[in-house]
């Protein structure tokens, strides 16, 4: 039988509150498992990719370290709502790894390949 | 006075539009945790927050999230200690989350 095929979906921005560390772990526990997996981040969510974070000011594990860790995962199934960082005005060069920009008219029919939608 | 500490993304909640609505001049506006991100200049909730007095965010929020060099125009850019100063200043306090 084939794996089933799991997307993160990450909506909200990192530190505020655990839901965006929550998906990274799901994430990173996945992986080691080889689960089939991709995640993409819309809304304040693409604010978890953005480089140079330093949260040593806050007493929190840097976010964006973890998520520089990817590939070493081979977690490269990673997706960004194009909208979303143009609202925001981030280009690629904010980030601290490759994503895929998703229209906003490819995004319902992108989440309905998948088996399962895991929504932080 | 009193000092308004919002924590919320505008993005995320009403919590930024709420507050501003019972503002008065002279009150203060301090932006925490996730808020901060309203701070910036290219937020479309800039024309609610540059320019106007009294509108801090802090710093090691900021530092957090990766938005240390972009640009958050008039509003001032505070340390754990003003935090503290500026509460003492003011009185009451409102949090709104």
């Amino acid at each position: 039988m084939a794996p089933k095929r799991t997307l993160i979906v990450c909506r909200k921005p990192p530190y505020g509150n655990a839901l965006a560390r929550e998906a990274l772990d799901v994430a990173l526990t996945a992986a080691v498992f080889e689960q089939p997996l991709a995640m993409l981040f819309i809304g304040d969510g693409v604010w978890q990719l953005l480089d140079q974070q330093d949260s040593a000011g806050i007493k929190q594990k840097n976010h964006s370290k973890v998520i520089s860790a990817f590939p070493l995962y081979e977690l490269t199934e990673l997706y960004i709502d194009a909208d979303a960082m143009q609202q925001r005005q981030l280009s690629h060069d904010h980030f601290v790894v490759a994503v895929k920009p998703l229209a906003a008219d490819e995004l319902g029919d992108f989440i309905a390949r998948f088996d399962t939608v895991l929504s932080f | 006075m009193t000092l308004h500490i919002v924590n919320k993304s505008p993005d995320q909640t009403q919590c930024l539009k709420d507050c501003l609505r019972v503002f008065r001049p002279g009150d203060g506006l301090l932006l925490i945790e996730d808020a901060v991100y309203g701070a910036l200049v290219n937020s479309p909730y800039a024309a609610l927050l540059q320019n106007r007095p009294l509108v801090y965010a802090l710093i090691a929020d900021i530092e957090a999230r990766g938005l240390s060099a972009m640009d958050t125009g008039s509003i001032k850019r505070i340390n754990d200690k003003q935090f503290v100063d500026l509460t003492v200043q003011h009185s009451p306090v409102q949090s709104w989350y």
